[in-house]
């Protein structure tokens, strides 16, 4: 029974989406509407806490079942069903989006207080909520890629959210049209990747598929086809290197949904995706490597510009690239769980950031630019303090949650041999704690540096209790992945074990790796760490002139980073720039105008001249009509019995 | 022929039972109630409502009851279901219409149901003597009801034409009939499938067949015997018209399917060819007529003989997706077809009988609910995703590639397109072009109902084809 119920917790977020949406106008109480919608989502995670608890009394090798709920499709060979898998991996998803989910909706109640469309807002993040849980549960590609379609629909519409108005050069609807085209990029190759596995299986649902893989040698060039295609796919929803440019902008959003979308659930899919596929990853070590270059590069890359952003939410923005890189460096180390654990920590310390950062621009009255912050740590002490908790924890520090998830994979990587990943994890990982407390130096610390008429205040209790559930939880989550070399039992690979073994016994075995080593490599990375915290409080805790003096002496290297690498310039020289002039130029005024155009209104006029003419046949006259009547009947007969 | 005839046999009947019960109540009840009462109503609402759950409970049985002349369960009470619910829909939106033409007399309710009894006996025929008789009880019904509204010359002229063609057509249609009983020396639907390879050959079986098949092509209205239905849909009552070409339309077609089946059609080539032609005919004629018509029913009207080209294709093609796909699409249909009628039928008023197209200028704004259903029925009728209409054509169409009609199907396709031109011009001019429709009528409580209904049905179906296609596999 308890299984039975996790369709509900699907079904309820959609029940709320329809209640806010057909009459949230009519409801206007902003307290029913918040009431609603943080329901529908909290039921959903006591739905999966009952699940996790059946799920431990279960025997470890009993504990993956499907809900079979109807047939969806059936076409020729193709038979689909709106059917959930819950194993292992989908509870902790499970967990995390509508735990993580219910807290953020929470907090919405209060940061959203006001706004002419409240009702709007909650309609579409239940709308996102249901759209993940069909992702995170589905028992098929095909419903995963509804679920992935969703989102990315959820995404678009809560980026443009405010759609009146400005954002950088354009508007948040510009924002919200860049995220959802790159995104279609990346579901471009979601989508051959899915009609390869049809083709090559027969099947969508994953069970028949993976079970089917097993009997693929390693190396296999289908599996690399079809695991490099879906790759594509998770580097547009996960904001990988190259299609990674859309989630900085989708800042644009009311900062609730850069807390639970562009940072704690919809961006992991890909990572979730890659982990729900180890096993074709798994036969396909090319691709891994893809995964793990692709992975540790972003890393380093989105933690260099986040050394120089401005914008509180841009430089969260970069660090949430950043941290993706980490989980799928870990994919393609073959440390899936290292992987899926690292997604539930950052969940939990980067949505407590990002409502962190949210509490701050409300007392700020919408200010987002940390050079005039500064000081705000008395008046705005429990945004402070789990702030600072979040920060510990992203920065990898001993005991905080992050520094077990980051760590695990940073070991797996080294014990892999993949120094080179090892080292530019590492480094990325300096980069980490020093923009972080560069950001919290800079708008908690110091003098103050905003006009004197503002008067920044605490926020509601609604958004201040989330914040410290999640900072508890940053500061204690890594309980659940304490290695064994610190004593402890790693429960939460010896949870996720049995659904990455067929992968892991694709993999090579490493050589059984010292615990000294392990050692050594956590005091290096926490050492490392606490290097950078300590020199980025030097720098920004009072006005130094150090960064400055550093900037002036690097000026191409400091303009480069501010400008991001010129990425965005560079796509839109390159991709975007040719495809508007070339589709203005040759596809619309050349090939739709001049050719389509004229032979569709050809056609048109030639069939509304022949409707007028045959026309003048139906006279009215019952004797014409049997007349007709009889000539047919003659034709018949005379039709059947020439031949 | 001397049947045992026993109670078994009467309520293995099921849903006609329920009907013909239900008229003959009415006959009774008509002389005893006062005119105005709304009895009358709410007794056909109450006996087509029980005829539709008691469709629904048998359709998981089939058999066949009084010595094997009639279907029961299956296949005869999903069609069963299908009349009563697009009955259902024309009744709950007929008060209003009756009213509004001063015609509100409670025989209409009596007609009614006495031709749902002739459709479901079709539905339900393995003898073609009985299928015969539910033909005469549905088109007597229909003759009298397209004349309804007797003060008005066009509904006059309507059940004239309508009756004078029907009868042309029932002579071809008894002629076949007598004939192919000549070579088999039975009546028998099932013999006649199982036998028809036997008799392909025969001159005579062959022609037998061919005058059948003129009266079914009258009925189901498709090209060259379809010249009755723009003038006959215009003028009866809107109502009637929906009724004909939803309920009226499907049960022809059911019988078509019944008599035309894969043994039949697979034997008699010659039958095949001609019946590609007709469904290719009737999608090109049914579609290029309806592009230049200015009022919205002969358009409907037109369209409809279009549709009868398409389910054509799927009875042509003689296999499982085909019949499947002609079960679906006239469940389809007969949602979309009752809507868009239902929705003219509160549209026109005393003064307005007849609602033209360009009267619909600006609709959007002055009845916004009206305007979107009418919208989502022309979308469903154009074929488009996710409504029902869609999985209709695309099951029929599928059928046809299967057994080797591509050019049959490619055909469709083409003039599916050609019919949007006309179905979204609706649309268009409904939500984009400037006009004050202030003289048309507006829908009452019961009658948004019975349109949102449908809808909410269309939708339903177009997302989740396959509750029905479940349903219709096993008719077979």
């Amino acid at each position: 029974m308890t299984y039975e119920l996790v369709p509900l917790a699907v079904l309820l977020p959609f029940i709320g989406f329809l209640i806010n949406g057909l009459l949230g106008r009519l409801i206007k109480r902003e307290a029913v509407i918040g009431a609603i919608g943080s329901a529908a989502v909290g039921i959903g995670f006591l739905i999966g806490l009952n699940v996790l608890f059946s799920m431990l009394a279960a025997d470890p090798e009993h504990r993956t079942h499907v809900v079979e709920l109807f047939p969806w499709i059936s076409a020729g060979g193709l038979q689909t069903s709106i059917a959930y898998q819950i194993d292992p991996l989908s509870v902790v998803m499970l967990l995390i989006v509508t735990g993580v989910g219910f807290l953020i909706h929470v907090y919405a109640i209060g940061y959203m207080h006001g706004d002419p469309g409240f009702w709007r807002f909650f309609t579409y993040l239940n709308l996102f909520i249901f759209a993940m849980l069909n992702l995170i549960l589905a028992d098929n590609f095909l419903l995963m890629f509804l679920g992935w379609e969703g989102v990315g629909l959820c995404s678009y519409l809560l980026i443009g959210f405010w759609y009146d108005r400005n954002f950088e050069k354009g508007t948040t609807g510009d924002a919200a049209k860049k995220a959802f085209i790159v995104n279609r990029i990346g579901d471009f190759g979601f989508l051959i990747g899915m009609f390869l596995i049809f083709t090559t299986f027969g099947t969508l649902r994953f069970a028949p598929v993976f079970a089917q893989a097993e009997a693929f040698p390693v190396g296999a060039p289908i599996m690399l086809a079809i695991t490099l295609a879906l790759f594509v796919g998770a580097t547009g929803k996960s904001a990988q290197i190259p299609l990674f440019v859309w989630l900085p902008d989708a800042m644009a959003g009311p900062t609730p949904v850069s807390a639970l979308i562009h940072a704690a659930t919809m961006v992991t899919a890909g990572v979730y995706m890659v982990a729900r596929c180890s096993l074709l990853y798994a036969l396909a070590p090319a691709t891994m490597t893809v995964v793990a270059v692709i992975g540790a590069s972003t890393a380093l890359f989105a933690a260099t510009i986040g050394l120089v952003q401005n914008d509180i939410k841009k430089v969260l923005a970069y660090s949430t690239v950043s941290q993706l890189g980490y989980m799928f460096l870990a994919m393609g180390v073959g440390a899936f769980t290292a992987g899926i654990f690292h997604v539930m920590t950052h969940a939990f310390f980067k949505a407590l950031l990002f409502l962190g950062a949210g509490s701050v621009i409300h007392a700020m009255h919408e200010e987002q630019d940390i050079q005039k912050m500064g000081g705000l740590k008395s008046h705005v002490p429990i945004t402070y303090r789990t702030f600072l908790l979040a920060s510990l924890a992203i920065a990898g520090i001993f005991p905080f949650s992050g520094f077990f998830s980051k760590d695990e994979i940073l070991w797996k990587a080294f014990a892999g041999g993949h120094i080179v990943l090892w080292a530019m994890g590492l480094f990325g990982a300096i980069l980490t704690a020093f923009y972080m407390f560069r950001l919290v130096s800079l708008t908690f610390d110091g003098e103050p540096r905003w006009a004197h008429g503002k008067h920044p205040h605490e926020a509601p209790a609604t958004m201040t209790v989330p914040l410290m559930v999640l900072a508890f939880l940053s500061v204690f989550g890594g309980v659940l992945g304490i290695p064994a070399a610190l004593g402890g039992g790693n429960a939460i690979e010896q949870w996720l074990e049995p659904v990455f073994r067929p992968a892991l016994d694709k993999l090579p075995h490493e050589g059984h790796a010292s615990h000294v080593l392990e050692y050594t490599l956590m005091i290096v990375s926490v050492g490392v760490a606490l290097g950078g915290i300590l020199v980025a409080r030097r720098w920004y805790r009072s006005t130094t002139g150090v960064p400055e003096g550093i900037a002036a002496r690097f000026p191409v290297i400091h303009r480069v980073l501010v400008n991001k690498y010129f990425v965005d310039e560079a796509y839109d020289a390159v991709v975007v720039n040719p495809i508007q002039k070339g589709s203005e130029r040759i596809l619309w005024k050349g090939i739709d105008v001049g050719v389509i155009d004229w032979l569709v209104n050809a056609s048109a006029r030639f069939v509304a001249y022949l409707s007028r003419t045959v026309r003048v046949v139906q006279t009215g006259v019952a004797q014409g009509y049997a007349l007709a009547f009889v000539l047919g009947v003659v034709a018949i007969l005379g039709w059947l019995l020439v031949h | 022929m001397n049947l045992p005839i026993t109670w078994n046999d009467v309520l293995a009947l099921g849903p006609i039972a329920v009907v013909f019960g239900g008229t003959l109540l009415l006959v009774v009840l008509e002389s005893i109630v006062r005119k105005a009462s709304p009895l009358m109503f709410w007794v056909t609402v109450g006996v087509l409502a029980v005829a539709a759950g008691c469709a629904l409970a048998t359709i998981g049985v089939a058999g066949t009851a009084f010595g094997g002349t009639v279907l029961t369960g299956g296949y005869a009470s999903y069609f069963a279901l299908v009349f009563s619910a697009g009955a259902l829909l024309v009744t709950l939106l007929s008060p209003a219409y009756l009213l509004k033409r001063a015609t509100a007399f409670t025989e209409y309710y009596i007609l009614l149901l006495a031709a749902v009894t002739g459709m479901m006996v079709m539905a339900a025929s393995n003898d073609l003597v009985v299928f015969f008789l539910g033909l005469e009880t549905m088109s007597v019904a229909f003759y009298v009801l397209a004349g309804f509204t007797r003060q008005s010359v066009t509904s006059n002229e309507s059940a004239m034409k309508y009756f004078l063609l029907g009868a042309f057509a029932t002579g071809f249609l008894l002629y076949g009939m007598a004939l192919v009983y000549g070579t088999l020396g039975s009546t028998s639907i099932a013999m006649l499938r199982s036998s028809a390879a036997a008799h392909a050959g025969e001159p005579l079986f062959l022609v037998g067949l061919g005058l059948l098949l003129v009266g079914f092509v009258f009925k189901v209205a498709a090209v060259p015997f379809h010249m009755w239905v723009p003038d006959v849909y215009e003028g009866a009552p809107t109502m009637v018209s929906g009724l004909m070409s939803t309920g009226g339309k499907s049960a022809a077609f059911a019988a078509f399917l019944l008599v035309f089946g894969a043994d039949v059609l697979q034997s008699a080539a010659p039958i095949r060819e001609v019946m590609a032609v007709l469904a290719a005919l009737s999608m090109i004629v049914g579609n290029i007529l309806a592009i230049s018509q200015t009022s919205v029913k002969r358009m409907l009207a037109y369209s409809s003989v279009a549709h009868a080209g398409y389910i054509l294709t799927g009875v042509i093609a003689a296999n499982a997706d085909g019949a499947n796909g002609v079960m679906f699409y006239l469940l389809a249909y007969t949602l979309m077809n009752v809507g868009a009628f239902g929705v003219l039928s509160i549209l026109e008023t005393a003064s307005v009988e007849n609602v033209r197209i360009d009267d619909l200028a600006g609709l959007s704004r002055t009845r916004p609910w009206l305007a979107g259903l009418m919208a989502l029925f022309m979308f469903s009728l154009t074929g488009i995703p996710p409504f029902a209409g869609f999985f209709g054509k695309y099951y029929v169409f599928t059928g046809a590639i299967g057994a080797g009609y591509t050019w049959l199907a490619i055909v469709g396709v083409i003039m599916s397109v050609v019919s949007a031109y006309y179905y979204l011009r609706l649309v268009v001019v409904m939500y984009f072009q400037e006009g004050s429709p202030d003289q048309v009528g507006t829908a009452t409580g019961i009658g948004l109902a019975s349109l949102v209904l449908p809808a909410i049905a269309l939708l339903a179906l177009g997302l989740l084809p396959s509750t029905i296609v479940n349903l219709t596999m096993q008719c077979f």
